[in-house]
């Protein structure tokens, strides 16, 4: 039982964390419990919808199905996440303006949150659907199938737990911070995704060049430990990182960086100083 | 702008696909009652290897290693192509995520 609640509790935990960022992020935009429900729940049908073409999507391209698709997942992602951090480095400000003046009630916010309900979604289809894929495994296994099924169950509450608990965390952080460290938590969470997805290219045979390991820091921290895999999930972190997949992580921090100064220019206003 | 530049570039990459694809030495590694046979598995260090892995279980498994950069589904009753290297000499752990304890396995690059 307790490897089933681990397993699982490790899925919903990548996808947890997201959530919790996301929530976060939006904290204070009217209707963003609903955008939000609606990326978990389209995630979960999602996951079970992938779960189900497990092995056609396998044998697709040559046996490079997997790959491609995962890459695109993460690929997509990774745009709504840009999108999301450049419509708030435009309108951050007066969102924040306006939540002082009219307590809670922001209007101007229906953009970014389809943006991120694509993204949570995402992660719950991703995490979601090599949930079921084990549940399913169990299930076909008989035996003391109960006892890791209860497992399964403890494990998604336990990862609900946690994405609560991120989010909590992320609230006590000061009302006039909180879009700040929120574009960087998505900023790097992106840049992480974009490496892992320039890695599945690069496992699909697409991409065949920089494969190289540039450092190993492994026996600092292993992403095998928790502690490895939350920072593998928020920051990106990889012990063992290849060139590929630093140019994709660094190459995304930058046309963040760069997409939200252009989208902070605004030519008719007085330049503000941040 | 982005988005189409994204849409762009993974068009062109799919369509070229078949054409890059390496042809695959012949490696083989097969899961059985959730252990992998091989147990250890040895390839050439510096290049790129395919290994082909057999579930010959009913049940999913997912074949994961962190150093070799790998996380894949293998469904029950089916095959699936790992793309690993250009390794350097030494070993690497892999593991089948759904049965942790006793599927285990390392592959050795020399």
């Amino acid at each position: 039982m307790l490897g089933a609640l681990i397993i699982v509790f490790r899925e919903v935990l990548e996808a947890g964390l997201i959530i919790g960022i996301v929530m976060a992020a939006t904290r204070g935009v009217v209707g963003r419990g609903r955008w939000i429900a609606f990326g978990v729940l389209g995630g979960v049908v999602g996951a079970g919808v992938v779960a189900l073409f497990a092995g056609a999507i396998s044998e697709a391209f040559q046996g490079a199905g997997q790959e491609l698709f995962n890459a695109c997942i993460l690929g997509v992602a990774v745009v709504m996440l840009m999108w999301h951090n450049a419509w708030m480095a435009r309108h951050g400000r007066e969102i924040a303006a306006e939540m002082r003046q009219i307590g809670n009630d922001v209007s101007e916010g229906a953009k970014p949150l389809t943006a991120l309900a694509v993204v949570v979604g995402l992660a719950v289809l991703r995490e979601g659907s090599e949930v079921v894929l084990f549940l399913y495994g169990i299930f076909a296994q008989g035996t003391s199938g109960l006892s890791l099924l209860t497992g399964g169950v403890l494990g998604i509450i336990a990862g609900a737990a946690f994405t609560a608990l991120t989010y909590a965390g992320l609230l006590t952080i000061p009302q006039r911070y909180i879009f700040s460290v929120t574009s960087w938590l998505i900023a790097l969470l992106a840049a992480g995704m974009a490496a892992q997805s320039a890695q599945f290219l690069y496992n699909a045979g697409i991409i065949n060049r920089m494969g190289e390991t540039v450092w190993d820091t492994s026996w600092l921290l292993s992403e095998s430990s928790l502690f490895g895999q939350l920072m593998h999930t928020l920051i990106g972190y990889v012990s063992q990182p290849t060139a590929l997949q630093l140019v994709a992580y660094i190459g995304t921090l930058l046309s963040m960086y760069v997409l939200m100064r252009i989208a902070r220019y605004r030519p008719e206003a007085r330049p503000v100083r941040v | 702008m982005r988005t189409f530049l994204t849409a762009t570039t993974f068009a062109a990459v799919v369509a070229l696909a078949p054409a890059l694809a390496q042809a695959a030495d012949d490696f083989t590694l097969t899961i059985k009652d959730h252990k992998f046979a091989p147990a250890e598995l040895k390839v050439p260090a510096n290049k790129r290897v395919a290994i082909t892995v057999v579930n010959s279980d009913a049940t999913p498994e997912e074949f994961e290693s962190h150093s070799l950069k790998v996380e894949k589904i293998i469904p029950g009753g089916t095959k699936a192509t790992v793309r690993i290297g250009p390794l350097k000499p030494g070993r690497y752990d892999f593991f089948g995520e759904f049965h942790e304890d006793t599927a285990k396995g390392v592959v050795i690059a020399e």
